[in-house]
């Protein structure tokens, strides 16, 4: 299996674009902050990755009309996907079988929570009903880009953009479309705050992804977009190719609605199922991007199931980057496809930065600086509710 | 103490959404989690919110709930002591 | 490449669909712009330890999916793949209102945990603990076609021998309330809701789940082949006639093959001229067939409208409540489906006789 990637394009609280993301990452820089943009009663008790702009500065860059009703979720994910197909050189979207893969679990609730009960006394808030579901949300982005053909949406939690990433694939490895825009985009809403405190596993300070005193997770918002083209694509159209899509693989944990497995079940069989369909073996992968999200519950399972695949002497470099952005929710997955990307391009491991103290559980020692070295293979997971596991192993190109 | 353990009963069966449970089948010593009712770290989350609304005790760590809520026994002598409402 | 056969299916919706013969208890509710559901008994089929957390779409999925399974006679199917368009809103409403009234505070977790999309999915998996591949589509009126497409794909590309899909979608009162005020169904002045040839605007809603146990292998229990699916959010209505045309002709088929057409009339005059677009010229003269009258309209009842057009390639009869024409084909080999909402998120799905 190798999909060709051609275009990236990203928004998180790191940076407003593909270098910006990066720059943070190679210089360590964490955008963690206290929430400003949501008004609620926990801003002194949690701590988010937030981007750095209100939604009046996203409408201004989408150029929307007054009267819009675009929320959040659906701008900053309009606004990665326009930068992914300019970064592919796509000029003419529908020339192709062309689709659209999103992600979200969030949606529209980031607008429509606030005027839950306000609709039936201001009319001019009515047309934000129809802007809740992710559905809207994916026909916004696809308006955007102009695009008139497939489009869909995964919803799976946090390996959502993971299972946008491998249907694209599987679609073009079948014929079934010549190229696709494959991610997803949550922003934060009070909606999830409120969801994520009352499971207890939100930190108070800066999530500590694989520390024995990690606390929990720092919640973030971001989008992020990459267009997977077939070969012949690539050709006809002289593409430049940033890296591969070689395996995936999703599998069900079947154990607990939020929890994992102590065993890390689902992540194995995951992973298992990416490695058959990259023909790969463990030894081949360079870089671990981890799920590693720093709940107690989380790094446990996934510190485990890693184990379980490589051997626990054989591990590669592995980190987690939610210590730069938050857990992201449904985009999750496709930002730390596009670090996976710029880690194949650039060689570089990035740090899993607040990590102090190792874990009693096994010998797993994140890595903490960045490191230079030859990046063929990188593997990156993503655990969602529901069981929902999924890995993708990404190759240089 | 008594009348306690009957209201812990009751809010239990209904917070929980313990349809075809009464509080007759409910006995002071009997474990809630794993096995007896068979409660599960949801459940735990939900009794630490109600600890907080009914009785004013606010659990920081979920962890600290696994010994307040082994039984009913164990929950209202915990409530009796440290309750502020 | 293998062929992707209906095997079972199992149906809760306003109709009594759970049992007995196919359309044998199909009523209609004219004077309804909202149609409630027509609950099986749960505990028949759910574990009460279980079910105290669950919500209508869980509960309704995991019987229709039980159902399914069941006439197929497949016990552990290698994908389960879900479509909502909604998602739980029941639980997702719960949180959201418990969030607002009480500023916050006091707030319990599992209403939230439920309101996942992926939730029905992920409680079907952990009942038969299946942790084979599962994904859940959230795509408004294509969230069920994405998941039969991407079934479809498993079973072609030998990914799978069995997948079990299903669209579900659960309605509450204050998002009905908001539908309302939004203009999606029909005013509760009109009084009455007919569906053919509506001179009014809106729709009328209801709720369900549908569930399919596709298998590469034909059985006794089979009902049709899925031959093939297509799904495309934009379409002109001067266009539609092409597009059907090119589907069909990706198939090797001719217009003249098909033998019916399943059609997601909802009575929205805004919107049914799609359906004109087919109905009033190529298709006039061929079995017209709705199904919203009996199902309502959501975002995955187009999942009912395979369940019908399954029967009837089955049976190979229209049962005369679902005729939208007078039009009779001595034979059903091929029927296709069109369905779409609010003008956009079209698809075209063709089936079969096995």
């Amino acid at each position: 299996m190798k999909i060709a990637i051609t275009g990236m394009g990203i928004i998180s609280a790191i940076g407003n674009s593909v270098d910006e993301n990066f720059d943070s990452l190679i210089n360590s820089r964490k955008a963690i902050t206290t929430i400003g943009n949501i008004p609620t009663v926990h801003i002194d008790v949690m701590k988010v990755g937030e981007i750095k702009k209100t939604n009046d500065e996203l409408a201004a860059e989408l150029k929307l009309d007054s009267d819009n009703n675009f929320s959040r979720t659906a701008m900053i994910g309009a606004i990665a996907a326009k930068q992914a197909v300019e970064n592919a050189g796509i000029t003419s979207i529908n020339e192709y079988k062309t689709g659209l893969i999103s992600a979200t679990s969030v949606s529209g609730m980031d607008t429509t929570e606030k005027h839950y009960y306000d609709y039936f006394d201001h009319p001019g808030l009515i047309k934000y009903i129809s802007a809740h579901d992710a559905g809207d949300v994916a026909q916004k982005i696809a308006e955007e880009i102009g695009l008139k053909g497939f489009v869909t949406t995964i919803s799976t939690a946090c390996s959502s953009a993971a299972n946008s990433i491998m249907l694209g694939a599987r679609l073009i490895n079948s014929g079934k479309l010549d190229r696709v825009i494959v991610g997803g985009t949550d922003a934060l809403a009070k909606f999830t705050i409120n969801g994520f405190k009352t499971l207890m596993i939100l930190s108070d300070t800066y999530n500590t992804p694989f520390d024995n005193n990690r606390k929990g997770l720092n919640l973030g918002e971001a989008a992020a977009f990459l267009v997977l083209e077939s070969d012949e694509m690539v050709k006809k159209e002289n593409k430049k190719v940033l890296a591969y899509v070689s395996g995936f693989g999703n599998a069900n944990d079947a154990f607990h609605q939020t929890a994992s497995s102590e065993n890390g079940e689902g992540a194995f069989l995951a992973m298992e199922k990416a490695f058959k369909i990259a023909n790969l073996e463990p030894s081949d992968i360079d870089y671990i991007n981890m799920h590693g999200t720093a709940t107690p519950n989380n790094d446990l399972s996934e510190g485990r199931a890693v184990i379980r695949i490589f051997g626990e002497e054989n591990v590669p470099d592995f980190s987690s980057t939610k210590p730069f952005t938050g857990h992201t929710l449904a985009a999750a997955a496709a930002i730390e496809a596009v670090y996976s990307v710029l880690a194949l391009q650039n060689n570089v491991v990035y740090p899993n930065l607040n990590f102090e103290t190792p874990m009693e559980e096994f010998d797993l020692l994140p890595q903490t600086e960045l490191k230079h070295k030859n990046i063929e293979h990188v593997l990156s997971n993503s655990f969602g509710f529901g069981g929902n596991c999924s890995t993708v192993i990404f190759s240089k190109a | 103490m008594e009348a306690l353990k009957q209201e812990l009963k009751e809010k239990i069966i209904a917070v929980l959404n313990l349809e075809d449970i009464s509080v007759a089948d409910i006995n002071d010593s009997d474990p809630l989690f794993g096995e007896g009712l068979g409660l599960d770290s949801i459940d735990a989350l939900e009794l630490i919110v109600l600890l907080d609304k009914d009785y004013g005790i606010k659990l920081v760590d979920p962890k600290e709930g696994k010994n307040i809520f082994q039984s009913i026994n164990t929950m209202s002598a915990y409530i009796t002591a440290n309750r502020t409402k | 490449m293998k062929k992707t056969y209906i095997n079972g299916i199992g149906c809760v919706s306003a109709q009594k669909t759970f049992e007995g013969n196919f359309a044998e208890g199909f009523e209609l509710h004219e004077n309804l712009n909202f149609f409630p559901l027509e609950k099986p008994d749960y505990k028949e089929f759910l574990n009460p330890v279980a079910a105290r957390r669950m919500a209508k779409g869980v509960k309704t999925g995991i019987v229709a999916s039980t159902i399914a399974m069941k006439e197929a006679n497949l016990e552990m199917p290698d994908a389960i793949i879900t479509g909502t368009g909604m998602g739980c809103i029941e639980d997702s409403d719960k949180f959201l209102k418990a969030i607002i009234d009480n500023n916050e505070q006091f707030l319990t977790p599992t209403s939230f945990i439920q309101s996942t999309h992926n939730t029905v999915g992920a409680q079907i998996a952990l009942g038969l603990q299946c942790k084979a591949y599962n994904f859940t589509y959230v795509n408004a009126a294509v969230s069920f076609e994405s998941a039969l497409l991407d079934a479809k794909l498993h079973i072609d590309e030998g990914e799978a021998n069995s997948v079990l899909i299903g669209g579900i979608d659960e309605m509450t009162d204050y998002t009905l309330s908001l539908f309302k005020l939004a203009g999606f169904i029909k005013k509760d002045e009109e009084g009455s809701f007919p569906i053919l040839n509506s001179k009014t605007n809106g729709t009328v809603f209801s709720e369900g789940a549908t569930f399919f146990a596709l298998e590469n292998e034909k059985k006794a229990s089979t009902y049709a082949e899925v031959t093939a699916i297509e799904i495309i959010n934009e379409i002109a209505v001067s266009e539609i006639f092409g597009k059907v045309e090119a589907f069909l002709k990706a198939n090797n088929l001719e217009i003249t093959d098909i033998d019916a057409i399943v059609l997601g009339i909802n009575g929205d005059i805004a919107y049914d001229i799609y359906y004109d677009a087919l109905t009033k010229n190529t298709f006039a003269n061929i079995p017209q067939i709705y199904y919203k009258h009996l199902s309502g309209e959501y975002n995955t009842a187009s999942a009912f409208g395979l369940y019908i057009g399954a029967n009837i390639v089955k049976s190979q009869a229209i049962p005369e409540i679902l005729k939208a024409n007078a039009a009779t084909r001595s034979e059903f080999k091929n029927i296709l489906l069109y369905n779409q909402y609010h003008g956009i998120d079209h698809s075209f799905t063709l089936i079969s006789k096995a």
